[in-house]
């Protein structure tokens, strides 16, 4: 066993491949594995392999929550408020507990309470059809009286706007979040500001030499999972187990046993398929609660799948944001100050800021943002792939390529003069090849009324980790191979990473790796959100491996008459380092093990460089994530249709495990942001505060004819962190897209559109040709 | 949505004796009359259909499926040499027919650019000139509009960026079929088959009903009628023809604005006749008569285009939020009658 050394230096290789590899050193804690040489030498891990669920998932075999059904299982419905501010004056449910067939009748709802948006759940039932359910919730009978309300985000900051919060009741913040943080006041709907600063940003406008000023508006987006949320709640009297479509399952289980005074061991979270999340499955949810709360009274399992509408209107969405930034700067490009003022709103709920990427992503010595929450009666925004820094980099990335035109630099030049990161610095010039930016003209120059354009932006995530993130490697007597965590797939491929990441050190393939994920039965793993499952949980699991790999070695040693460190793992073999011609197989040498199985769990330890930052469970690496995007349109400048013609997207996680999945979840979000910039938009009704398109008809997502080539190119960026040294993608993968976009329609047009979506109407109206007519 | 009997008819008779409540009619009805909940709908390809009752805007006790009538899907040349297409013939099967791509160019465009294809593999050429329309106000049960017998359009102030620019001052919608906007173009005539027996036939543009004459229904179907058949009249020697559609997306989605031309020309090139439609431009496919007089006996360039496409929108009277449909519909018109000449 190697647990007992202590903290010794060692070497690891360290920079960007493509730029030229050096070395750091490093302190390695006591039983962690040596570093992994670049993955050019390496069997298993950055090789492209497809993902192991992908034909289960295509032939649908996989089985995805609202397949689960249970002996007995009945079926829950909310009714939801029909009002986007309403007082209850009294609810009765009498009726439909009465009726045949209902199991369950929970009134979410007192005289007394405020229904705030159209959607929010009022009253649920069980019964034992979703049919007699649906008839159920129409016996329910609430009287409402209906107040003032206002979903309009310049609507709601106006003084004498109808309010949608007291102060004693407005949502308080939270320790993170932007500008969600606790103890700002609340101003009529207005929260904040939350303020950040460095330097005087006075003093650096009275030294540039030009400045520009712009304002931009992005819209709510919502997520759209294919798979829409869904929970089976099965309440018995020995525990509680929930089938939940979710993107922590750990996370639920502690949420579950703390609002139902559960024992954590009583609690047992499962998703097995699951079909999207982008930040709206990160909890359990007001329908999660609610399905829990049905079972426990009906003493029977109870499903709850939400509809689109339900989806679209009380599921989560990407809140609206209003920009205005200022930049200063010198003839040469640098930056004498940056300005940011923001209101943005995620309805009912708090964090609605465009996040820190203004403030962190070019050097600039004098830095000013206030950022306010506008309270709203539309349904609750939360976290959305890239939260606060994708709507953020819409406008920075425009403001930047602003300050570019001024100065009459190209825009590449002028990030290369104030943007300190190497990494995106070998990304951009990477980029710049692969879209042929040498042929980048200005604006117009096209004959005819179809005008092309290249633009590129740029993003910046933190590399996030989660210290609370642990996996078991088994092998068994017959040298087969369990890796166990609670970590779960939300469409990524982690499971097929784990099983990379393990043969990598059995010296195995990774189809004879048996990955058992998505249970809490199982040690707790990572949530899968803000880009760090990967970073999270393949260090333990390579951990994990190398110590039961030092278990078979020790017994390999004693049939081979070598010291245990003389033995290495490869091709299904442990083989003498020095005299390859004496080995023992995998299975023959497992067949030695002295129980069935021999297992070792191992949790994340600190990134061997240390942490930037901590807070509780998580954690922020001391490099960010970076990752620089082009996009290549075509725009008629006689219908305003834009045609994105081809994005080339440069990344950075770390050391890429696997390519493929990763080239996968970079179209993702590429083909999201693309959608974000031209389609998307949630509609409410100003008059009546209703969403006019809670559908996927008229909300309009990018599909197939829409989705341009996509050239993903990863960078391999080492820096000896972790036993795997892999970082996240997810994020930094849709930061950019929309500005890039942007920035290309405008060096094609020449005028910016400063508003999403950029849908014909909005680049019609930039181009001044709607008459002034109706 | 609602359960419901479900029966396939074997004649045309046969059904048109079971549809004696319109879709129309039912939709007024309040949800808790016998007219709502009594109603026998017929069913051709069934998609919009669906969407309806999905949304508890209809709840028929029955449907009566018009699959198994024989004689309805197919495309044949007639006597005088236009086309006959039955109402059952589905938008993918009319897009790949070499009769109609030979013929009528403009209609296959038209229908290869409707929807999805999966969509397409289902819906029918009836069904679709027969679909209600997809205001959001309309399609919503929470709204109670003129066109549901309500007392208000809720999209003459509100949100109307996908609505009509002409005739917009009762009711606000858009026809919703891009194939209508083909087919009218192209004078075709709709046949309607009555549980008497009776046949009758009549010009598509004038089937389709404006607001000021019936807010409540787009078309002039009676109860107990079947649409059996589309007529497309036989087209004079030198006919050119286009379609052109444009929406926010080309995957799945409904026209921001699309125009149908066809014209007669002389053998030195004159225009001797045009019809110009305009689709999800107004309640009806809307003529665009200005644009056609422009045209007649002039030779069809870059710069009769351009006129007849100024002269399209000289007449639109475009809402708060769509009045960018103007230059879309100008472009179209003119980009269409050069595609046509082309």
């Amino acid at each position: 066993m190697a647990g007992n050394e202590t903290l010794h230096t060692i070497t690891f290789p360290s920079g960007i491949t493509s730029v030229g590899l050096g070395e750091v050193k490093r302190e390695l804690p006591a039983g962690e594995p040596p570093p992994l040489p670049p993955n050019a030498d390496l069997a298993v891990i950055g090789k492209p392999i497809p993902r192991q669920n992908g034909r289960a998932k295509v032939t649908g075999e996989t089985h995805f929550t609202v397949d689960i059904n249970l002996p007995g299982m009945l079926h829950g419905r909310i009714l939801r408020s029909p009002w986007p501010h309403a007082l209850v004056r009294s609810i009765d449910v009498s009726a439909a507990a009465r009726m045949a067939g209902v199991r369950a009748v929970a009134p979410l709802v007192q005289p007394g309470d405020h229904l705030r948006y159209i959607g929010a759940p009022v009253a649920a039932v069980a019964a034992g059809s979703m049919a007699a359910a649906e008839e159920a919730l129409r016996l329910i009978r609430i009287d409402y009286q209906p107040l003032p309300f206002v979903v309009d985000l310049e609507r709601a900051r106006q003084p004498g706007s109808p309010v949608v919060f007291e102060t004693a009741d407005a949502p308080g913040g939270n320790s993170s979040g932007y500008p969600a943080r606790a103890g700002l006041p609340l101003n009529g709907n207005v929260r904040g500001p939350a303020n950040d600063a460095r330097g005087d940003v006075a003093q650096g406008f009275a030294q540039a030499d030009v400045t520009v000023e712009g304002e931009y508006a992005t819209q709510v987006q919502t997520h759209c999972c294919l798979e829409p949320h869904a929970i089976v709640a099965d309440w018995r009297k020995d525990g509680l187990t929930v089938h939940i479509s979710t993107q922590f399952t750990a996370g639920v289980r502690q949420e579950l046993a703390a609002a139902f005074h559960l024992p954590l061991s009583r609690v047992r979270v499962v998703v097995d398929g699951m079909g999207g999340g982008f930040g709206s499955k990160s909890s359990l949810g007001n329908y999660g609660h609610i399905a829990v709360e049905l079972s426990r009274q009906a003493q029977a399992p109870v499903r709850i799948a939400l509809t689109r509408s339900e989806e679209q209107m009380d599921a989560g969405n990407r809140p609206a944001t209003w920009q205005r930034l200022r930049l200063g700067a010198r003839r040469d490009g640098t930056l004498t100050a940056l300005s940011l003022t923001s209101y943005g709103t995620a309805g009912v709920a708090v964090g609605a800021g465009v996040g820190f990427i203004a403030q962190t992503l070019y050097d600039c010595p004098n830095f000013e943002a206030a950022q306010y929450d506008v309270f709203t009666n539309a349904g609750p925004g939360c976290s959305m792939r890239g939260p606060g820094n994708t709507p953020g980099a819409f406008a920075l990335e425009q403001a930047i390529d602003a300050l570019a035109e001024k100065l009459a630099l190209d825009p590449l030049a002028l990030r290369d003069k104030i943007d300190p990161s190497p990494v995106r610095r070998e990304e951009r010039r990477i980029g710049a090849q692969r879209i042929g930016w040498a042929r980048r003209h200005p604006p117009g120059t096209d004959q005819g009324p179809v005008k092309r354009g290249l633009g590129v932006a740029q993003s910046l995530w933190g590399a996030n980790v989660q210290i609370n993130s642990a996996c078991e490697v088994r092998v068994m007597r017959d040298g087969s191979v369990e890796v166990l965590s609670s970590v779960q797939d939300i469409g990524t491929g982690i499971g097929t990473v784990l099983a990379q990441t393990v043969a990598e050190v059995l010296g195995l393939r990774p189809d004879q790796i048996t990955i058992r994920i998505g249970d809490t039965d199982y040690p707790s793993g990572p949530p899968s959100y803000g880009s760090r499952t990967t970073a999270s949980i393949t260090p333990p699991a390579r951990t994990a491996a190398w110590r039961v790999l030092q278990t078979l070695f020790d017994e390999a040693a004693l049939a081979l008459k070598v010291a245990p460190d003389q033995l290495i793992a490869r091709e299904g073999r442990i083989v003498v380092r020095s005299d390859p011609g004496r080995s023992l197989g995998f299975a023959e040498a497992a067949g030695r093990l002295r129980t069935d199985s021999v297992s070792a769990v191992a949790s994340r330890s600190d990134d061997y460089g240390g942490f930037r930052k901590r807070m509780g469970d998580a954690a922020m690496a001391q490099q960010d994530l970076g990752g620089v995007q082009f996009a290549e349109v075509a725009v008629d400048t006689e219908t305003g249709l834009i045609r994105v013609e081809r994005i080339v997207a440069v990344q950075d996680c770390g050391r890429p495990l696997n390519p493929l999945l990763i080239e996968s979840q970079v179209q993702g979000g590429v083909l999201m942001g693309l959608s974000y910039a031209l389609f998307e938009e949630r509609i409410l009704d100003p008059a009546t505060g209703r969403m006019l398109n809670p559908n996927l008809e008229q909300y309009k997502l990018a599909g197939s004819h829409e989705a341009p080539p996509i050239d993903v190119v990863l960078l391999e960026n080492y820096q000896g962190n972790s036993a795997t040294d892999a970082y996240g993608v997810a994020e930094p993968a849709n930061i950019a897209t929309a500005a890039a976009i942007a920035n290309a329609v405008t060096n094609a047009i020449g005028v910016r559109i400063h508003a999403l979506p950029m849908n014909p109407a909005a680049v019609l109206a930039a181009l001044g040709k709607i008459p002034k007519k109706g | 949505m609602n359960r419901f009997a479900f029966a396939r008819a074997r004649t045309t008779s046969e059904a048109a004796a079971a549809a004696k409540s319109l879709v129309a009619d039912a939709m007024t009805a309040s949800p808790e009359s016998v007219q709502f909940s009594n109603a026998i709908i017929v069913k051709a390809g069934g998609i919009d259909l669906l969407d309806l009752m999905k949304e508890g805007l209809l709840a028929p006790k029955m449907l009566v499926s018009l699959r198994d009538v024989p004689g309805l899907d197919s495309i044949v040349r007639d006597q005088a040499g236009g086309l006959r297409i039955g109402a059952m013939v589905t938008l993918a099967s009319l897009a790949a027919n070499p009769l109609v791509q030979q013929h009528c160019g403009a209609l296959a465009d038209a229908a290869r650019s409707s929807a999805s294809p999966q969509i397409r593999n289902a819906a029918t050429l009836g069904g679709n000139l027969l679909q209600r329309p997809r205001c959001w106000y309309f399609r919503a049960a929470e709204y109670h509009c003129l066109r549901k017998g309500g007392g208000h359009c809720f999209a003459i102030h509100g949100e109307n960026q996908h609505h009509a620019i002409f005739d917009n001052r009762s009711c606000a919608i858009v026809h919703p079929s891009t194939a209508a906007t083909a087919l009218v173009a192209l004078g075709a005539k709709v046949e309607l088959a009555h549980a008497d027996g009776s046949l009758r036939q009549v010009l598509l543009e004038a089937f389709f009903i404006a607001p000021d004459q019936d807010l409540q229904r787009e078309n002039d179907l009676k109860p107990q009628e079947i649409l059996t058949a589309i007529l497309i009249p036989p087209l004079p020697a030198g006919a050119r023809m286009a379609h052109l559609k444009l929406g926010e997306k080309q995957s799945f989605d409904w026209p921001l604005a699309d125009v149908a031309v066809v014209l007669g020309l002389a053998p030195d090139g004159v225009c001797k006749s045009a019809s110009i439609i305009l689709g999800a431009a107004a309640p009806t496919p809307h003529r665009a008569k200005a644009a056609e007089g422009a045209l007649i006996g002039k030779r069809i360039d870059e710069t009769s285009a351009r006129a007849a496409g100024l002269a399209a929108i000289a007449e639109a009277t475009p809402l708060a939020k769509n009045a960018y449909k103007l230059p879309l519909f100008e472009t179209l018109v003119s980009r269409a009658l050069l595609k046509a000449v082309a």
